[in-house]
């Protein structure tokens, strides 16, 4: 594989296999991506089907059995190769809000001179300029979820993973934090890879939408979301263009998912007798 | 006006808590008063008050307080950091804690008051082997309590901390050390509590000095007064010791509101 200077993300034959005992379970498998610099992909599946484990092999947090992961930076100054954003904040509740933001910032390449117009910047972006001595227990969950969005952005990663970021938002927080995501990434269109099993979110916010099958998941279908850009997440409903799309991705996913549901059942039948003896 | 009724609670609970063992000396007042008990085996609370305060006027009580902190002091000083730093290591690396385990499953279990005589056979009668006794005591509670706090991490705020490049010295520092740290500080609750037990016994017999060691003398010249102003010495330390430690906690770790 030689790296295109034009990619940021490219995967190669990648597989995940994780061995329990005499159990053993492939995760996915024959991932093959290539993904453009500043290109936003989200990536869809049923639940189980491994894209989570995928974002976290791609995250260098989980070792692939099969393939590998190429991430292509570039030797730009002030940015960092990489940041990641997880479903819940995961903000350490012993630091304030801006001790947060600092920590991943020394630990980057970005110069040290930077680090206090970044913070500041970056928390007066998001509203939380009055709380920046609060700790992440005397914020709400939103709230919460906007720094560690904002702690990822702050450190300028050329590569972002989310793995399904605003699923544990209400729908205020999460068309909240959409919004705010888009208004981040236009700025400086780092390459962002964004898990969701939300196809509507998924439409609205990639510019390119990955299915993958149910487990061991694979790409089964990938789809591009032309809508021009800026977006307007609310406003992008009326499009007839993206209603269809939405059903058509809905559908495919709907067979994955009745297939996973299935493998779960037969799975849970062959189990079950083996615990009653 | 929620909070106001949640400090009217908190003023109850609080008198309850200083009523309690008011009632208790009130009752075991009258019963010596009333002679429903013997003043020769329990003389009344005023009694071992006011010799309580005879013995710091007249008979250096403060030394003997002194001494017994000292020994407790020192021993915390020594023991504790060395289990904090082993129960960090197994809590983090498989290496340490294969190695370890075993160690601590055996020497556990042995109270330690029990190695004293062992202890004075190597250090000889004097400081090192009472001071040694709360260095090993502590340096359990400590081991497990750090331990058990360190295991008990959520992996994500390591899995964050890679993403991020974290480097290992950050991640004991500013992730392992705080995220344990309100087990580690239960450990040394414990640890100062275990302490005083321990010293207290060890000045029984190996030291010449401490609350211990005054103990000890008036069981053996019969000074009954000054044995109960002994204990209830104990218990007030141990009181106080236990407060500002709480007190202390609550500063710092007011972030673990969970929910």
């Amino acid at each position: 594989m030689t790296p295109q200077t034009d990619h940021c993300l490219l995967t190669e034959n990648l597989g995940k296999r994780f061995e329990n005992g005499q159990k053993s379970v492939q995760a996915f498998t024959d991932i093959n991506l290539s993904i453009r610099r500043g290109e936003f992909v989200c990536l869809v599946g049923p639940s189980g089907c491994g894209k989570t484990t995928l974002l976290r092999c791609m995250a260098g947090i989980e070792t692939p059995t099969t393939g590998r992961v190429e991430i292509v930076a570039d030797p730009k100054p002030n940015t960092s190769r990489l940041a990641m954003v997880f479903q819940q904040h995961w903000l350490y509740p012993w630091m304030t809000v801006e001790e947060n933001l600092r920590f991943v910032l020394q630990a980057s390449p970005i110069d040290a001179v930077l680090h206090a117009d970044i913070i500041d910047r970056f928390i007066n972006r998001v509203g939380l300029g009055l709380f920046r001595k609060f700790y992440p227990y005397q914020l709400s969950g939103g709230m919460n979820q906007r720094l560690s969005l904002i702690r990822a952005f702050c450190i300028h990663p050329q590569m972002l993973l989310m793995d399904e970021p605003f699923v544990f938002l209400d729908y205020q927080n999460r068309m909240m934090l959409q919004k705010l995501l888009l208004e981040l990434w236009a700025d400086e269109k780092q390459t962002i890879v964004f898990v969701t099993h939300n196809i509507n979110e998924a439409i609205a916010l990639g510019d390119r939408v990955l299915l993958m099958t149910a487990s061991p998941g694979t790409i089964k279908r990938e789809m591009v979301s032309e809508f021009p850009r800026p977006r307007d997440v609310v406003d992008l409903r009326r499009d007839p263009h993206y209603e269809e799309m939405v059903v058509d991705i809905t559908n495919d996913l709907r067979e994955e998912i009745e297939i996973a549901q299935r493998k779960m059942e037969s799975e849970w039948l062959k189990s079950k007798p083996k615990k009653r003896a | 006006m929620a909070e106001v009724k949640a400090e009217k609670e908190g003023i109850g609970v609080t008198l309850l808590f200083i009523a309690s063992p008011l009632l208790l000396l009130a009752l075991w007042e009258i019963g010596v008063r009333a002679e429903w008990l013997d003043h020769r085996f329990f003389p009344a609370p005023t009694t071992i008050v006011a010799e309580i305060v005879r013995l710091f006027a007249e008979d250096n009580l403060l030394i003997d307080i002194l001494a017994s902190l000292r020994r407790i002091g020192l021993g915390l000083l020594a023991g504790f950091p060395t289990g904090l730093a082993i129960g960090v290591a197994m809590g983090r690396w498989k290496w340490a804690r294969a190695f370890f385990a075993p160690l601590v499953a055996f020497t556990y279990p042995i109270p330690k008051i029990a190695i004293l005589p062992l202890l004075l056979i190597i250090f000889g009668l004097g400081e090192t082997s009472n001071v040694m006794v709360v260095v090993i005591g502590v340096f359990f509670l400590a081991l497990i309590n750090t331990y058990a706090g360190v295991r008990q991490i959520d992996h994500e705020y390591f899995d964050v901390a890679r993403v991020y490049g974290i480097s290992r010295w950050q991640v004991l520092r500013r992730i392992v050390l705080p995220a344990a740290f309100p087990d580690i500080f239960t450990g040394l609750k414990l640890a100062v509590g275990y302490g005083l037990i321990l010293i207290v016994a060890a000045e029984m017999v190996a030291a010449e000095s401490g609350l211990g060691y005054r103990i000890w003398t008036s069981w053996e010249t019969y000074v009954i007064k000054e044995l109960y102003a002994c204990l209830m010495m104990i218990s007030i330390i141990g009181v106080v010791l236990a407060v500002i430690l709480e007190k202390i906690e609550g500063r710092l770790v007011h972030w673990k509101h969970t929910g």
